[in-house]
């Protein structure tokens, strides 16, 4: 008897991408350029996050003739993304056999109040997070992988770095706290109690962590698995760089080999440009992306 | 015995299989370059993306350097990639690969991760107690060689196959608790080593 879509193998094809590198794409062409590269993954959009930004408007789930097409071309799973809340969306990704779901804040929400309930599908979805409530709340709704939401189509690592920082730090905190004290960090950050206890014993998520909003260099991936992420999402990072086949090899390489400096130091040459970086600061409040998400 | 085993750490489940390796006594490297192989008794090739594994391999000759030492016998386990990568044929696809076993791999072969799924397998050679094993995007073997022995099918597909010093599974035993698959690959490195 064969057991589909349960929670081991829901979390178990995130295992498999660990120390990987998932790549947003938009056409076939980039999506052989990112498996080439050596991509574990590639998320199919119709717009990168950067151009999203940049052209404003409701972002919605992308067409599904694009995603097929790249998942014509490719061998490596190929993620999809769904609007905050829209389990339609959902459901007709998951029928189109994408191989993860990302309930993403690039999209413009579609539920200001209420994420899709993540248990009733049998495809696995990944959501972002800026702390360690958000990330179990996410993982109580059904994730099977989460993510840091960083900046997304900004360039810029600090947000990424700050919310990987957030959730370590709040899982040092649970993991010295006494158990009388569980109930109270629970509610406090709004996270499952069974999941709080989790983390306290544990010391780690249950489920795989990947950073992602605003990697744009290899160094930049390098810094994410060093401040302890299983893995990297690049978005805009590589197409809209100048070089992005060579570009997205070097993160590949800086992915798996980031405690070695020299070999950093090597794969980070001659890339061309990188993607024109944001200062967070210059974003008002309606262009955050990471402040999506309840 | 004290035995160090290397994982293949260029991307995916290596961590589990370091852990299940701790459990059982041995101690591991995490192989990401050729001197990292020095001195190893046995290597694991973990799950994850055999293409994306495929890549890294062909820099600096780490895969080069892992098919000599798979043709002078040191025991090799592939799960999952691991078997894509060992062996010799893959089905519509000239990916990079060791080329080690007489087995043609078809990758994805039950489908995407819409069709994974676990299930209780039967596997004579680690006993009566059925395996609980886990199928992500698995592939499976569609032809192997006389020389290769068939440790375990499913619904009449080769998932667990040993063709001398080489072991490969189509699912994931670092996924589960129960560690008798590991421990029969320990078993093979005992045999090469000992003799």
């Amino acid at each position: 008897m064969a057991e589909f879509g349960s929670l081991k193998v829901k979390t178990g094809l995130a295992e498999m991408l660990k120390g990987g590198v998932i790549m947003d794409v938009t056409t076939p062409e980039q999506a052989i350029i990112a498996e080439e590269a050596g991509a574990c993954a590639v998320m199919a959009l119709e717009r990168v996050p950067s151009d999203i930004r940049a052209e404003g408007g409701v972002a919605r789930m992308a067409d599904p003739t694009i995603i097929q097409s790249i998942m014509e071309v490719v061998s490596i799973p190929v993620m999809a993304k769904a609007r905050i809340g829209h389990f339609v969306e959902a459901q007709i990704l998951e029928s189109l056999g994408v191989d993860y779901i990302d309930e993403s804040e690039v999209l413009t929400p579609a539920d200001d109040a209420f994420h899709i309930n993540k248990h009733d599908f049998k495809v696995p979805f990944v959501c972002g997070c800026r702390n360690l409530g958000e990330a179990l709340r996410r993982i109580g709704e059904g994730a099977a992988m989460i993510r840091t939401k960083g900046e997304p189509g900004t360039g810029n690592v600090v947000e990424a770095v700050r919310h990987m920082r957030t959730v370590m730090s709040d899982m040092r905190a649970l993991s010295v706290m006494p158990k009388e004290e569980l109930m109270t960090a629970a509610k406090t950050m709004g996270a499952p109690y069974e999941l709080v206890l989790y983390v306290a014993e544990h010391g780690k998520l249950p489920v795989v962590n990947f950073a992602a909003g605003g990697i744009a260099t290899p160094a930049d991936a390098a810094l994410m698995m060093q401040l302890g992420v299983d893995g990297v999402f690049v978005g805009s990072g590589i197409f809209k760089s100048d070089n992005p086949k060579a570009r997205a090899k070097a993160i590949v390489m800086a992915t798996t080999h980031y405690n070695d400096a020299k070999i950093l130091a090597e794969v980070s040459k001659d890339l061309g440009q990188p993607m024109t970086g944001i200062e967070i600061s210059t974003l008002t409040d309606a262009q955050r992306m990471q402040d999506r998400g309840w | 015995m004290e035995k160090r085993v290397g994982v293949l750490a260029l991307q995916g489940a290596f961590r589990e299989h370091r852990q299940v390796l701790k459990q059982l006594g041995c101690d591991v490297v995490e192989v990401r370059k050729t001197s990292d192989l020095e001195g190893i008794h046995g290597l694991i090739i973990p799950g994850g993306e055999s293409t994306a594994m495929g890549k890294q391999l062909q820099i600096n000759d780490l895969g080069e350097k892992i098919k000599e030492l798979g043709a002078k016998d040191l025991p090799i386990f592939g799960t999952c990639a691991g078997m894509i990568l060992l062996s010799k044929t893959i089905i519509d696809s000239d990916q990079y690969r060791l080329n080690l076993m007489d087995t043609t791999v078809e990758r994805n072969a039950f489908g995407r991760q819409i069709a994974s799924f676990e299930t209780d397998l039967q596997v004579p050679a680690m006993g009566t107690h059925p395996l609980r094993a886990v199928f992500i995007r698995a592939p499976y073997l569609r032809e192997v060689a006389p020389n290769v022995g068939i440790l375990a099918e499913f619904e009449g597909k080769i998932v667990f196959a040993r063709q001398g010093n080489l072991l490969a599974s189509a699912f994931h035993p670092e996924l589960t608790p129960d560690h008798r698959v590991h421990q029969y690959f320990l078993g093979m490195i005992d045999e090469h080593w000992v003799k």
